[in-house]
């Protein structure tokens, strides 16, 4: 037990705030990210983050928390790209092209300037990479409150998002406002990946959108229990994650801790990557078990 | 508090639809019984998306007037089951199959709902109607052309409406699958009193179970029955030059003059056999 949880592990200020947002952060992130990949929205996903970059950089130039940065550049990108219709092909291809160029652009330029106005070269890491262990209390109850409501936004949009991304002809002939639902739910996916750059950074934002709820939907078939299996993995790559950061404080070179975002990125990947190499119940086999769930209704008949 | 009854489902009122300068379909009437079997006939580009979208309420009319049930359509309409036209389902849509035909119950409301019995044997009992039960928990993406569209009709007869509206649902399909498509609607459109109304440019497969036609070539429509449409002098009046009407191995050929002076080389104005090509 000793040596999992090094000494001063459950006592950690910082380690139950980490913790706490990590959680919640990353159930958002994972039910979220169950819509995104349904939705094939993956690439909007990471235009945010990338966009978000910017925002959190040029936060720091200006002395605010980079919460607030990377929620409104992920903001103001969603409605701009729900204005040009990126996502239709051709407008995603100038828009990778142009837009993110351009705000990647501006990010190098905020982070050059971060760096050389605060004379820490932390900054830099902090954008891109986050800082789980050194989030500003003052800032917590906003994270809290904004992942319960991108969280709330898909949940109440559930339906609709699944039909929807099914064919936006159905729907709107059944009388979604197809295009608002997409713009409510863009803008829960801005919210979500700005929280998740929080935690482990803006350019890594999209493992945990993503990470979890491509897995989970390998492993889980139905659409709850995808969420419900993508918020698992999500927690778990968050704590397995901070406790290992927390460990390799001990580990060389000895006395400087390892960044918490590579563990969850990588625990993230790991677990994709052994639910993708799992052999999968064919098409055969889904059937078989058909016929054996209809032969026990018969028989407790 | 009931009621009149209503015997029309649909009735379009000399209908006009303009698109960028374009005029689509022009002065359109025609009426949708309950429990028809209705084909909506002719080549592609002809207007036939267009007037099942105006059906729907996607498409705006430039003239004419539009009344579902004896009055102008409302929003959330259940009269209406809709297949629409090349579905595009990526192979790695993760849905499976009764996700999909849960969707047709409920998946126009907000909120969130969790799983039930009932649901579950509703989906069942539906997949089965359409010959589709034994692919239920497949993903909808891994699944052939002619298995999706019977997913999809499951999809659209699940809410009960009283006109199925199917979208070209032939279309790329292999005979069998096709011939497959066909008896499922006929025999749900004979057992339920559904009427239905669909598309397409062959109307040779429909012929079992088709009880009218609306033929539509250059944006107009004529309608009726197989015998009343097509005939040389109310096609060659729709598509506004001579057309021929070609009766072999008790299929039907609409067969038009080529316009230049090829003399009597001719093109098939239905996709009658591979080889046909359509003229618009």
């Amino acid at each position: 037990m000793h040596y999992i949880f090094e000494p001063g592990f459950f006592t950690s200020g910082p380690v139950h705030v980490a913790l706490g947002v990590g959680t919640v952060i990353a159930i958002t992130s994972a039910v979220v990210g169950v819509f995104t990949v349904i939705r094939g929205q993956s690439f909007a996903g990471h235009s945010l983050a990338d966009i978000s970059t910017t925002g959190g950089s040029g936060a720091f130039l200006v002395g605010i928390n980079q919460f607030w940065g990377y929620l409104a550049f992920g903001a103001g990108a969603a409605a701009f790209m729900e204005m040009i219709g990126v996502q239709r092909r051709r407008g995603r291809d100038v828009a990778t092209g142009v837009v993110l160029g351009a705000a990647l652009g501006l990010a190098a330029l905020f982070l050059y300037l971060d760096t050389q106005s605060s004379s820490t070269t932390g900054v830099s890491f902090t954008v891109l990479f986050g800082s789980m262990f050194v989030l500003t209390p003052s800032t917590v109850p906003a994270l809290i409150v904004s992942a319960l409501l991108a969280l709330a936004t898909v949940v109440v949009l559930a339906r609709v998002l699944l039909l929807s991304s099914l064919s936006t002809d159905i729907a709107a002939a059944r009388g979604v406002p197809v295009r608002a639902v997409g713009a409510a739910y863009l803008m829960a996916l801005a919210v979500s990946v700005a929280l998740s750059a929080v935690i482990i950074g803006s350019v890594l934002s999209t493992a945990l959108l993503i990470g979890p709820a491509a897995t989970a939907l390998r492993l889980a078939r139905s659409p709850v229990r995808a969420m419900a299996t993508a918020a698992g993995i999500g927690v778990a790559a968050i704590w397995v994650g901070v406790v290992l950061a927390y460990d390799s404080y001990y580990w060389p070179p000895a006395g400087r801790g390892w960044p918490v975002s590579f563990f969850v990125v990588t625990l993230v990947v790991g677990g994709y990557l052994v639910a993708y190499l799992r052999p999968r119940p064919s098409r055969a086999a889904a059937a078989a078990q058909e016929i054996l769930d209809t032969e026990q209704a018969c028989s407790a008949a | 508090m009931t009621l009149p009854p209503v015997d029309e489902l649909v009735r379009l009122d000399g209908i006009g639809v303009r698109l960028g300068g374009r005029e689509i379909l022009r002065d359109v009437s025609l009426t949708i019984r309950p429990g028809e079997f209705t084909g909506l006939i002719g080549p592609n580009g002809a207007g036939k998306t267009t007037l099942l979208r105006v059906i729907l309420g996607l498409q705006q009319v430039t003239t004419g007037s539009v009344l579902i049930n004896g009055a102008p359509r409302a929003p959330r309409d259940a009269t209406i089951g809709y297949v629409p036209q090349k579905l595009a389902i990526e192979p790695d849509m993760p849905l499976r199959v009764r996700d999909v035909v849960s969707l047709g119950l409920d998946g126009h409301k907000f909120g969130f709902r969790l799983p039930s019995r009932a649901r579950r044997e509703a989906v069942s009992d539906m997949l089965t109607a359409v010959g589709a039960q034994q692919y239920a928990d497949a993903r909808v993406g891994e699944l052939s052309g002619g298995e999706q569209q019977r997913v999809m009709i499951a999809h659209a007869l699940i809410s009960r409406p009283r006109l199925l509206l199917l979208d070209e649902p032939l279309a790329n399909l292999d005979i069998s699958s096709e011939q497959g498509i066909v008896s499922v609607l006929g025999r749900l459109a004979r057992a339920e009193g559904i009427a239905v109304l669909l598309s397409a440019h062959d109307m040779n497969p429909l012929m079992p179970v088709m009880d009218r036609i609306v033929y539509v070539a250059a944006g107009r429509v004529a309608v009726g029955s197989t015998e009343e449409v097509v005939q040389p002098q109310v096609l060659s009046h729709l598509y506004g030059r001579h057309v021929d009407v070609i009766r072999v191995h008790g299929r039907i050929l609409v067969v038009a003059a080529a316009e230049d002076d090829y003399g009597d080389d001719a093109e098939a104005l239905d996709a009658g056999s591979e080889h046909a090509r359509v003229v618009t």
